[in-house]
């Protein structure tokens, strides 16, 4: 059952609701509608001439080969990040969990790097791998003996911003799987190990099926993440390069409409990033809504 | 009681008419958004100061608003809600916007309203002329102005064997095969980088031989022009690059300067293309003996043409009350007195604007102490501008250089001939350009 609460009148209810519909009217909706105008329009930066084109500026970059291109980029992208920042928040949240000494120690340090800006994240990285003068691209170079070089090759590139961005997501992730394995109620693991399951399988049996509206969540939430605030690693990593083989849509947003000055381009292209984005958001809550019991 | 608060209100009244009074004679501010941080940012300040120390109307206040793109969005937002400042700076390859935004009032004509009569033949005509119209009038002030040379390292020359380049006359591409090779082989790891690849090695490559970058004269000429860089001496100039790779005579470290820089510094790269910019970051950095000389050329170049710059001018924005710019131009007159312009160059190593400071800086014995500071002016000043070598202008030039670069790129991993390359950055250049033209029509 879902609580209601009942005002005697309506007025008082709306009066509350007001200073934040006009938050969301300020800060949301009028840049939105603003952002919708300035798609149909070429217009120069400083506002003197506009002209209204309709749907030229979506013609344009659905027509554009590379804007197609890294639409496949960002996609793959997102799910790499949220995969591989997931797969390890996970593993971590396991093993912390069951640590016996020092737990709230272990958990602040791994929750750490999530107060790390993305743009200094993608620098640490970058003094790691870069072919020039990073330590660990020495290794792989002169010990390794590997053909190391994101700043020639794509795939290169693709995984070291791949890498840099989810390592501070997995801090987020962490989180949250600690408290998911928190809420798992420790009988049916006991049970499960009296009945002889072993730790595997106690885990793709109980824990795995039992943590699967936090792994949803946190799936829609790194994706979300990997879209909009990857920015600074690549800004700060590669530039999109090379032969924009990290040019994400976000980038490129970036790139058109705040370095080159193309508002009605980057607006296009902000339009479908929205797009996309509610699409996400939505299938979260059709599926998550399913799947989670709010009140028990 | 009643008394005294009537004297207080009284007091206050007065107060207030006199602080009124006062602020008839404050001075005029004029604001000033610049992207000059650091050492420079300092440099910046003490002209501001002696300007602000030898008058009492006017009053610059100077204020960093980030890097290059941040000052011009800075500027075009303020506009927008009409707090924008008195002068704004923007980097050049965003002249052809702020040519055009309407927000400006072109430097030729605020000097000449307000009564300042400037030769502006005494100024170095290869600086001025990225920012003259079609008419060559001067649309903004030139500030920081760098251009592309050739640093080398000495040790690593004298150990392949190598004679120290000329400081005036260019090695020929020719040459530079040769010396990358002796290089390469005496223990370098890698012969030649640069950082800008498209400043560098298209956009000043094109204008040293005089090759159109763009046509209606680099697109100074009219919004309809088109990119022309698919001709057969970049392309084979890019090819010959490519080609360098595959023994480590030219080697790839990204598209602005700091892995070029760290490739140079550590003393694996023998030779490095960078802006006399960094000729303070490479000092403080490389621990071996290094020298400056110009840009190669191609053998057939007899007499080649002038370099172009890099770097950022002063615009003076419209919409400020009539009084105000009387300060804008004494102040854009005090920046270009030579004090201010040598004091500039020795701090920064940015071109000083005026011949007459270039030549006081002589005179001093500046350039007998540091000759590779004279490298990049001279190679700038060794012919007179022309269609091809005075700069480029082109609209949406920001998205065009990124273009460049990521076709460069796919020529450097060998995902493209240079041929194909530069064809499709062509195409899809053009496709911006008019954009860009519709925009503005």
């Amino acid at each position: 059952m879902i609580k209601r609460s009942h005002f005697k009148s309506n007025g008082l209810a709306y009066l509350l609701i007001t200073p934040q519909v006009l938050v969301t009217l300020a800060f949301f909706y009028w840049p939105a509608i603003q952002g919708l105008l300035q798609s149909l329009m070429l217009s120069d930066p400083f506002g003197r001439r506009s002209q209204f084109v309709w749907f030229e500026n979506f013609v344009r970059i659905f027509t554009d080969i590379l804007y197609l291109k890294s639409v496949g980029i960002t996609l793959f992208f997102s799910l790499a990040v949220a995969f591989t920042s997931i797969i390890f928040g996970m593993t971590l949240g396991c093993l912390a969990n069951r640590a016996l000494r020092a737990k709230a120690l272990i958990r602040t340090l791994l929750i750490w790097p999530y107060a790390v800006a993305p743009a200094i994240s993608g620098i640490l990285w970058l003094f790691l791998l870069h072919p020039a003068y990073g330590v660990v691209a020495y290794f792989l170079k002169n010990v390794v003996g590997m053909d190391w070089n994101p700043l020639l090759n794509g795939n290169d590139a693709l995984f070291l911003v791949v890498i840099a961005s989810a390592w501070k997501q997995v801090s987020y992730n962490f989180v949250f799987f600690m408290a998911g394995l928190q809420a798992i109620p420790h009988s049916l693991i006991e049970a499960a190990a009296i009945d002889g399951a072993g730790p595997l399988r106690r885990f793709w049996v109980i824990t795995f099926p039992l943590l699967s509206p936090t792994i949803f969540f946190l799936t829609v939430m790194n994706i979300i993440y990997a879209f909009f605030e990857t920015f600074g690693v690549i800004h700060a990593v590669t530039q999109g390069g090379p032969g924009g083989a990290t040019n994400t849509l976000v980038y490129k947003v970036y790139q058109d409409g705040f370095v080159g000055l193309n508002m009605g381009a980057s607006a296009a292209q902000s339009l479908v990033l929205m797009a996309l984005i509610i699409t996400v958001t939505v299938l979260q809550f059709r599926f998550v809504e399913r799947r989670v019991q709010y009140t028990t | 009681m009643k008394g005294k608060r009537g004297s207080t209100f009284i007091a206050v009244m007065l107060a207030m008419v006199l602080l009124a009074g006062q602020s008839f004679a404050e001075p005029i501010t004029i604001e000033w958004w610049h992207a000059m941080r650091g050492a420079r940012g300092e440099t910046l300040d003490k002209m501001v100061k002696a300007f602000n120390d030898s008058q009492t109307e006017y009053k610059v206040v100077a204020t960093n608003k980030g890097d290059y793109g941040e000052v011009v969005n800075a500027g075009v937002a303020a506009y927008r809600a009409k707090k924008h400042p008195h002068i704004l700076m923007s980097f050049e390859v965003g002249t052809m916007t702020m040519m055009l935004s309407g927000a400006i009032y072109p430097v030729y004509q605020l000097m000449a309203d307000q009564g300042f009569k400037i030769d502006w033949s005494s100024y170095l005509q290869a600086v001025l002329s990225y920012y003259v119209d079609e008419k060559n009038n001067l649309l903004s002030m030139p500030f920081n102005s760098s251009t592309a040379v050739m640093y080398y390292n000495v040790d690593l020359f004298k150990k392949a064997g190598l004679d120290m380049p000329s400081k005036t006359v260019p090695l020929t591409w020719e040459q530079m095969a040769e010396i990358t090779k002796k290089l390469v082989a005496a223990g370098a790891k890698k012969g030649l980088v640069t950082t800008w690849q498209s400043w560098i090695q298209i956009e000043n490559y094109s204008a040293m031989h005089d090759i159109p970058f763009a046509s209606k004269a680099n697109g100074y000429e009219g919004l309809d022009c088109e990119l022309m860089i698919n001709n057969p001496k970049v392309v084979g100039h890019l090819e010959r690059l490519k080609s360098w790779m595959a023994d480590g005579r030219f080697s790839y470290e990204g598209r602005e300067y700091q892995g070029p820089n760290a490739a140079f510094v550590a003393g694996d790269a023998a030779i490095m293309m960078e802006s006399v910019s960094g000729i303070g970051n490479v000092n403080k950095n490389a621990k071996f003996a290094w020298d400056i000389a110009p840009l190669p050329v191609e053998a057939d170049m007899k007499q080649p043409q002038n370099s172009i710059i890099g770097g950022a001018s002063l615009w003076v924005m419209k919409g400020h009350p009539k009084e105000h710019y009387k300060g804008v131009a004494a102040f854009m007159n005090f920046l270009a007195q030579t004090d201010m312009q040598e004091l500039w160059h020795m701090e920064t190593g940015y071109f000083p604007i005026t011949t007459k400071a270039y030549e006081s800086l002589k005179t001093k014995g500046f350039f007998d102490k540091i000759p590779y500071q004279e490298v990049g002016i001279k190679q700038l000043n060794r012919t007179v501008p022309n269609k091809n070598s005075r700069g480029i202008r082109l609209g949406y030039f920001v998205q065009i250089r990124n273009i460049l670069d990521e076709e460069m790129e796919l020529i450097w991993n060998g995902s493209k001939t240079a041929q194909q390359a530069m064809a499709d950055a062509v195409k899809r250049g053009n496709d911006k350009l008019r954009e860009f033209e519709k925009t503005n029509k």
